[in-house]
C-alpha cells in the first residue's frame, strides 16, 4: 500500500525525523489559509499523488505570496498530472500540500528497501539528490552507497560511518547529524513494516541541518493488519477502481491494453497464460488470478470485471483444477454465464482432477459462445483465433 | 531415490486442527505421507485424524521423532511457528501459509539458517516425491513417478509442468514449489544441487517468474555446476513494469527482474528455455526421448 508525501511526513514527525512544516489542503482557500498559518514569505505548493516525478510534471510550484499560493493551488488541484511514474494517462490531483520554503544548500538521496538477495533491509544514499534515482543507479552506480542492516543487530555506528564516508561528509558535527537522521529513518522502516522509504531530496540547509524535503513510503500489505493507523491512511481515489473491486472478491487483477481477457487460477499460470497468448500472436487484456477457490461467484465477478474493458474480444478461462475438482469448476462457469451477460467468445480449458467430466459438462450444456479447449496451447490458439474473429 | 523427502519421512503439522491444516493433512495422509502427529497450542493430548496432538513442537518431536513440519498456522503466527520448529530441531519446515509479513520472514529465515533448518516457502504448494510423500496442497494424482525434478515459484505452473511431463510418458522424482514471496527458503540454487546429486533425477524443469534475481543466480550456478539437462520457463514476459502480478515478489522494479534478462541468462547457461509453458512437456520429451 502507498501513502501520500504529507502522510509519510506525519509518520516521520512521530520519529523526530526533521521535515519542513506543512499542512495539507483540499481547496485553494484552505491552501491560502495554511500558508498564512505557516507564516514566512516563501511556500511550496505540492500536488499529492502516489507517484514520483511530480516536480518535472508541473505539480510542485514555489509561491511568494498568499495570493500566489491560492492561485497555484487552484491550478494544481484537479489537474491531470503526468509523470514518468503515472503512465501517459496521468493522475488527477485531489490534495495539495503547502509547505514552508527551505534554504537548500545540498541535496542528497536516502532510501530504505528490502535487499532480496541479502534478505535484509538496505539503506541507500547518494549525493545525487533530486535526480531520478533509477537513472543514477543505471548511469553512475558508484554514486549510490548501499549499506545492508541485519535486523537482528539493528542500525549500528559502523553502518552510519559507512554512509557518511561514502557520501563524503567530513565534518564531525555534520556526520553525527546525518547518522542520527539515517538511524531514525531505519527505525521508521522497521517499526511500520515499510516496503520502501525514499527521501529525495534529503537536503542540507544553510545552517547545516538535514531535512526530509520529500517523503515516499509504501508498506507490506501482509503486515497492515497490525498497523490500523496506516491502513487508515489508504486513499482509494489513488487506486485503480477495477483492481480494487477485484481484490474485494479475493481476485488479483491488473489491466493491460490487449484484446484477450484472461481468467486463470494461480499467479504464475496467469502470467504464463498471458505469455502464451502473446507467443501465439494475440494480446492479453489483463492479468486475473481467481485464486484457489474458483466457483460460480468468483468466475461471474471475473467476467464482469474483464468485460468492463471494451477492448476485450474474447475471454480465455484457463484453470488447472487440483484440490478443487474440474467438474465443479465447469458447473461454476455455466452458472456464471447465467449471472453475467457474456457477449464475447469464451474459451475454456480445464485440466487436472476430473477434467474429462468437466469437458463433457461444458460440451453438453451447448452454451452459445463457450468453446472447450484441451490444453493450454489449444486454448490460447483458440482464444487468439476468436479474438481475430476467425 | 528423490530429494529431501520420501516414504519414510516423519512429518508433523503445525496448525494441525485448523480448517486448512485439517483438510490438507487428511489429503496428505490419503496420499501415503507419514504424518505422525500435529501441534496446536492448548489442544495437546487430543487425537486428530487419528494422530496425536501436542502443545509444542518439542513435545511432538520427543514423542514421534518427526524431522519435517508442514506449517498451516495463520499469517501473523508464521514467523513464530518457523522459529519454534527451528528451535526444537526440525530439519525441514514446509510453510504453506500465504500472506506472512516480510519482516517476520526475515528474522524467521535468519533463525532457521542459524539452526541448520531448511525451509520451503512461505506461500507455496509444498514438496512432493511422487507416489511416496506429499507435504503440501498440490493435487497428488498429477505427479506420476519418474526421473524429472521440478522447481517452481508458482503453484499452478508446478501442476501444469508436472502434468505435461507425465502426459508425455515421463514422470516426476521430486517437485518443489518454492513460493513467490520476496523472502523464501530453499531456492533454485540449493535444489538444483540436490537434483544434480540425486541418481533418480535425469532432467530438471525450472519455472521462474519476474522479480528478484534468484533465476539469475540459478543460471550462474547451472553454468558452473549442473551437468543434467535443464528446461526453463520464466512467467511474466508480458507483465508491465511496476505492477505486482499476484505474488508479493512478482514485480519488475526499477527495470530489474524482467523475464527477458532471466531467459537470456538461462539460455547463456545452456538451459533449454521455452517461451510458453505449454512447451515444457515437449522440451522434456525431446531431451529424454532419445
Amino acid at each position: 500500500m502507498n501513502i501520500h508525501e504529507y502522510q509519510a511526513k506525519q509518520i516521520f514527525a512521530k520519529y523526530n525525523v526533521p521535515t519542513p512544516r506543512g499542512i495539507v489542503a483540499n481547496t485553494p482557500d484552505q491552501a491560502a489559509a495554511n500558508a498564512a498559518e505557516l507564516g514566512g514569505s516563501v511556500w511550496v505548493v505540492k500536488a499529492q499523488i502516489h507517484a514520483g516525478g511530480r516536480g518535472l510534471g508541473g505539480g510542485v510550484k514555489l509561491a511568494h505570496s498568499i495570493e500566489e499560493v491560492r492561485q497555484l493551488a487552484s491550478e494544481i488541484l484537479g489537474m491531470n498530472l503526468v509523470t514518468h511514474q503515472t503512465g501517459p494517462q496521468g493522475r488527477r490531483v485531489h490534495k495539495v500540500y503547502i509547505e514552508e520554503g527551505a534554504d537548500i544548500k545540498d541535496e542528497f538521496y536516502l532510501g530504505v528497501v528490502l535487499d532480496r538477495a541479502k534478505e535484509m533491509p538496505v539503506i541507500m544514499a547518494s549525493t545525487e539528490g533530486g535526480m531520478e534515482i533509477e537513472k543514477v543507479a543505471q548511469e553512475t552506480p558508484d554514486k549510490i552507497i548501499k549499506v545492508a542492516v541485519d535486523p537482528t543487530i539493528g542500525f549500528q555506528g559502523f553502518h552510519g560511518r559507512e554512509l557518511v564516508y561514502g557520501l563524503g561528509i567530513t565534518d564531525p558535527a555534520q556526520q553525527k547529524k546525518f547518522i542520527n537522521f539515517a538511524s531514525k529513518v531505519y527505525t521508521v522502516y522497521m517499526d511500520n513494516d515499510a516496503e520502501l522509504i525514499e527521501i529525495n531530496p534529503l537536503i542540507k540547509t544553510g545552517s547545516g541541518d538535514f531535512l526530509a524535503l520529500d517523503g515516499k513510503m509504501s508498506f507490506d500489505d501482509s503486515a497492515l493488519g497490525r498497523h490500523p493507523e496506516i491502513e487508515d491512511m489508504r486513499d482509494i481515489s489513488e487506486e485503480d477502481p477495477d483492481e480494487r473491486e477485484a481484490s474485494q472478491y479475493g481476485l488479483s487483477y491488473v489491466s493491460l491494453d490487449g484484446e484477450i481477457g484472461c481468467m486463470v487460477n494461480g499467479a504464475g499460470l496467469a502470467m504464463g497464460t498471458m505469455d502464451t497468448i502473446n507467443y501465439m500472436g494475440g494480446t492479453p487484456a489483463n492479468f486475473l488470478d481467481v485464486g484457489g477457490k474458483a466457483n460460480a461467484q468468483t468466475v461471474a465477478k471475473g467476467f464482469e470485471i474483464i468485460l468492463k474493458n471494451s477492448n476485450v474480444k474474447a475471454i480465455f478461462v484457463n484453470i488447472f483444477g487440483g484440490i478443487v475438482r474440474c467438474d465443479r469448476i465447469a458447473n461454476g462457469i455455466l452458472e456464471a454465464t447465467t449471472m453475467v451477460d457474456v457477449h464475447v467468445p469464451v474459451i475454456v480449458r480445464l485440466d487436472g482432477t476430473n477434467a474429462n467430466e468437466a469437458s463433457e459438462i461444458l460440451a453438453n450444456a451447448k452454451i452459445k459462445n463457450v468453446i472447450v479447449a484441451n490444453d493450454l496451447a489449444d486454448g490460447a490458439a483458440k482464444a487468439v483465433a476468436a479474438a481475430k474473429g476467425e | 531415490m528423490s530429494i529431501l523427502v520420501d516414504r519414510d519421512t516423519k512429518v508433523i503439522v503445525q496448525g494441525f486442527t485448523g480448517k486448512e491444516g485439517t483438510f490438507h493433512a487428511e489429503q496428505c495422509l490419503n496420499y501415503g505421507t507419514l504424518i505422525v502427529g500435529g501441534v496446536t497450542p492448548n489442544k495437546g493430548g487430543q487425537t486428530h485424524l487419528g494422530k496425536p496432538v501436542f502443545n509444542t513442537v518439542k513435545e511432538a518431536i520427543a514423542a514421534t521423532n518427526a524431522t519435517v513440519s508442514m506449517i498451516f498456522v495463520p499469517p501473523a503466527f508464521v514467523g513464530d511457528a518457523v522459529m519454534e520448529a527451528a528451535d526444537a530441531g526440525i530439519e525441514l519446515a514446509v510453510i504453506i501459509t500465504e500472506g506472512a509479513p516480510v519482516k517476520d520472514m526475515q528474522s524467521a529465515k535468519a533463525y532457521a539458517v542459524k539452526h541448520n533448518m531448511k525451509t520451503i516457502g512461505p506461500n507455496c504448494p509444498g514438496i512432493i516425491t511422487a507416489e511416496e510423500c506429499k507435504i503440501g496442497i498440490m493435487p497428488g494424482m498429477v505427479f506420476k513417478k519418474g526421473n524429472v525434478g521440478l522447481i517452481s515459484k508458482s503453484g499452478t505452473l508446478t501442476y501444469e509442468g508436472a502434468n505435461q511431463v507425465c502426459n508425455e510418458g515421463f514422470g516426476i522424482s521430486t517437485a518443489v514449489g518454492i513460493g513467490g514471496d520476496p523472502i523464501i527458503g530453499l531456492s533454485y540454487k540449493q535444489l538444483l544441487a540436490m537434483f544434480e546429486e540425486d541418481p533418480q533425477t535425469k532432467a530438471i524443469v525450472m519455472i521462474g517468474e519476474i522479480g528478484g534475481d534468484l533465476e539469475i543466480q540459478a543460471a550462474k550456478y547451472i553454468k558452473e555446476n549442473i551437468t543434467k539437462p535443464v528446461v526453463a520457463f520464466i512467467a511474466g514476459q508480458t507483465a508491465p513494469k511496476g505492477k505486482r502480478m499476484g505474488h508479493a515478489g512478482a514485480i519488475i522494479s526499477g527495470g530489474a527482474g524482467t523475464a527477458k534478462e532471466k531467459m537470456d541468462a538461462l539460455k547463456e547457461a545452456g538451459a533449454e528455455v521455452v517461451v510458453s509453458p505449454a512447451d515444457i512437456g515437449k522440451a522434456i520429451a525431446k531431451i529424454l526421448g532419445s
